[in-house]
C-alpha cells in the first residue's frame, strides 16, 4: 500500500467543488424524474400493445421492447446525441444542433424510450397475473375494450406491478450517470470534473458514492410510501 | 453509404475483441466470485454474514460508471503506480458483477431443500464439500436462466468502460466518427453488434427457460 497520497476530504464542501457536487445531485433528480415520465407514458402504451388481441400490435410491442433491452444505453445515447440529428436531414439537424441544452433532452428522450423497454417488460408480467375473467367481467358490464385497459386493467396492474417499479425507478437515477459521457453535468460527470480539477477524484468519487446512496434510500422510502397507500386489499403482502 | 463500416472493419473489429475479453473476464471472475458471496449472504456467522451484505447493497444501489472510475482512482494508490484501463476495467468488473450474480446464486441456494443438505452432512461431508459438489451445482442449473440474463447485462455493460479510456467497440467507433463524422453509419453498426449478441444470448436463455419448464424443475 502506498500512502504517500495525500488525503484531502475537504473536496467535498470547499469552494466551489461543494456546490457543483450539489448542482449534480439537482441534474440527477431532475433527470431521472424527467425520464421517468416518459418511460412511464411510453412503457405503459407498449406494454398494453403486447396484450392485445391484434398480431400486428403485439409484434410491433415485441420488437420495441428488443431493440431498446439489447443495445447498451450507452450506444443508445451516442446514436440519439451525434447521429439523432442527422436524421432529420441537413438544414434542420444544423438548427438541432445549436439547440441550447440539447444534450440535456437527448439524455431525457433517450433514458426515457430506454427505460420505458423495461417497464413494458414488468407491466406485461402484471397484465398475465390478472386472470381472464376479469376482463370477461369488465367487458361483460358493457366497457368498450379501450375503457377495459384505461379504467381497470392497467390500474390494476400497474398496482401489482410496484415492487418491480420500484427497482426501476431506483435504477433510472443510477443510469443517469451515463450521459455524462454526452457531457451533461449531473453528480458524477460533477466528481470526475472535481478530479480534473484537483486530482482528489478518489475523495470526490467516494463522495458521490454516498450521495447516490443517499438518493437511493430517499427513492425506496418514498416507493414503501407509494406501496402502502396503493396496495390492494385481500392480496397477500409483506 | 456504409463504405465508412468497410474500411474501418478490422480496427473496429479489434475493439469487438477487446469487449468479448473484458466480458469473459469480468464473468469468470464475477460468476465464480457471486457462488462465494451467494454462500456469505446465507451464512450465520454475522461476522461474514454482515460485511458482506453491507458490500452487495452498497454496490447495488450505485452507478456501474462511478465504480469505475473509483478503481481507476484507488488501485494506483494500492499498487503505487499508474493502472492500465484494462485490468483496472476487469478489477471493477469483477467486484461490481458479483453482487448481482451473488443476489441471483442466493436465490439458487434458497431453493434448495434442507433435507438435501441435511442428507450431505450426515454422510460425513464438510461444509465446503457440500457447497462445492451439492449446493453450487443445483444452483448454477436452476438459476441458468437468470444467469444467462445477467450476462448479457454484464457484456452490454463492458461498454462504459469507455469512460477510462478503454479502447473497445463504442471508443473505437467514437475514434472513427470524430474523423470522419459518419454517425448514423457508425453507432448504428455498434448497436447492431450488440443486438446480434445479446438477441441471440437471450434467446438462449428462453430456451433453457422453457427446457427447465418442460422437466419440472423450477
Amino acid at each position: 500500500m502506498n500512502f504517500a497520497y495525500d488525503f484531502d476530504w475537504s473536496v467535498l464542501w470547499r469552494d466551489p467543488y461543494g456546490v457543483m457536487l450539489i448542482k449534480g445531485l439537482g441534474m440527477t433528480i431532475f433527470l431521472g424524474i424527467s425520464a421517468w415520465i416518459i418511460a412511464m407514458a411510453v412503457g405503459i402504451a407498449v406494454g398494453t400493445l403486447r396484450i392485445t388481441k391484434y398480431r400486428l400490435l403485439r409484434m410491433l410491442g415485441t420488437a420495441y421492447v428488443e431493440v431498446f433491452r439489447n443495445i447498451p444505453l450507452l450506444v443508445q445515447m451516442f446514436f440519439w446525441f451525434y447521429a439523432g440529428p442527422m436524421l432529420f436531414g441537413e438544414t434542420l439537424s444544423r438548427q438541432i444542433n445549436r439547440l441550447d441544452g440539447l444534450a440535456i433532452y437527448v439524455s431525457i428522450i433517450g433514458l426515457g424510450l430506454y427505460t420505458a423497454s423495461r417497464i413494458a417488460e414488468h407491466l406485461r408480467a402484471g397484465f398475465a397475473s390478472i386472470s381472464k375473467d376479469q376482463y370477461h367481467a369488465v367487458l361483460s358490464t358493457g366497457m368498450t375494450q379501450v375503457q377495459m385497459y384505461r379504467c381497470v386493467i392497467i390500474p390494476y396492474a400497474l398496482r401489482l406491478t410496484i415492487p418491480p417499479l420500484t427497482t426501476e425507478f431506483l435504477t433510472v437515477f443510477k443510469n443517469t450517470s451515463i450521459v455524462m459521457t454526452i457531457g451533461v453535468a449531473e453528480l458524477t460527470f460533477q466528481s470526475y470534473q472535481i478530479d480534473a480539477e484537483t486530482f482528489h477524484g478518489l475523495e470526490a468519487t467516494t463522495g458521490a458514492m454516498l450521495i447516490y446512496l443517499l438518493l437511493g434510500m430517499t427513492v425506496v422510502k418514498f416507493m414503501d410510501l407509494v406501496e402502502k397507500k396503493y396496495k390492494i386489499q385481500g392480496l397477500m403482502g409483506r | 453509404m456504409f463504405d465508412v463500416i468497410g474500411r474501418n472493419f478490422v480496427f473496429l473489429m479489434g475493439g469487438l475483441l477487446t469487449t468479448f475479453e473484458l466480458a469473459v473476464l469480468a464473468l469468470a471472475g464475477g460468476i465464480g466470485l457471486g457462488m462465494l458471496v451467494g454462500l456469505a449472504r446465507l451464512s450465520k456467522n454475522p461476522w461474514i454474514y454482515y460485511p458482506i451484505t453491507a458490500y452487495v447493497n452498497l454496490l447495488r444501489n450505485i452507478p456501474l460508471i462511478l465504480v469505475i472510475f473509483w478503481f481507476y482512482f484507488v488501485m494506483p494508490i494500492i499498487i503505487g503506480e499508474a493502472m492500465a484501463p484494462f485490468p483496472a476495467a476487469v478489477i471493477a468488473f469483477i467486484i461490481f458483477e458479483a453482487t448481482y450474480f451473488g443476489e441471483i446464486f442466493r436465490a439458487g441456494y434458497q431453493t434448495i431443500s434442507k433435507d438435501l443438505t441435511a442428507a450431505a452432512f450426515s454422510t460425513g461431508m464438510t461444509y465446503a464439500q457440500t457447497a462445492r459438489y451439492i449446493l453450487i451445482p443445483i444452483a448454477f442449473k436452476r438459476m441458468a436462466p437468470s444467469l444467462i440474463t445477467q450476462s448479457i447485462v454484464t457484456f452490454q455493460d463492458t461498454s462504459l468502460a469507455f469512460v477510462i479510456g478503454l479502447t473497445e467497440l463504442v471508443r473505437r467507433s467514437s475514434i472513427v466518427d470524430n474523423m470522419e463524422v459518419r454517425s448514423i453509419e457508425l453507432y448504428g453498426f455498434a448497436a447492431f453488434v450488440y443486438f446480434i449478441v445479446c438477441y441471440t444470448g437471450s434467446q438462449i436463455s428462453l430456451y433453457y427457460e422453457n427446457k427447465a419448464r418442460e422437466v419440472n424443475l423450477i
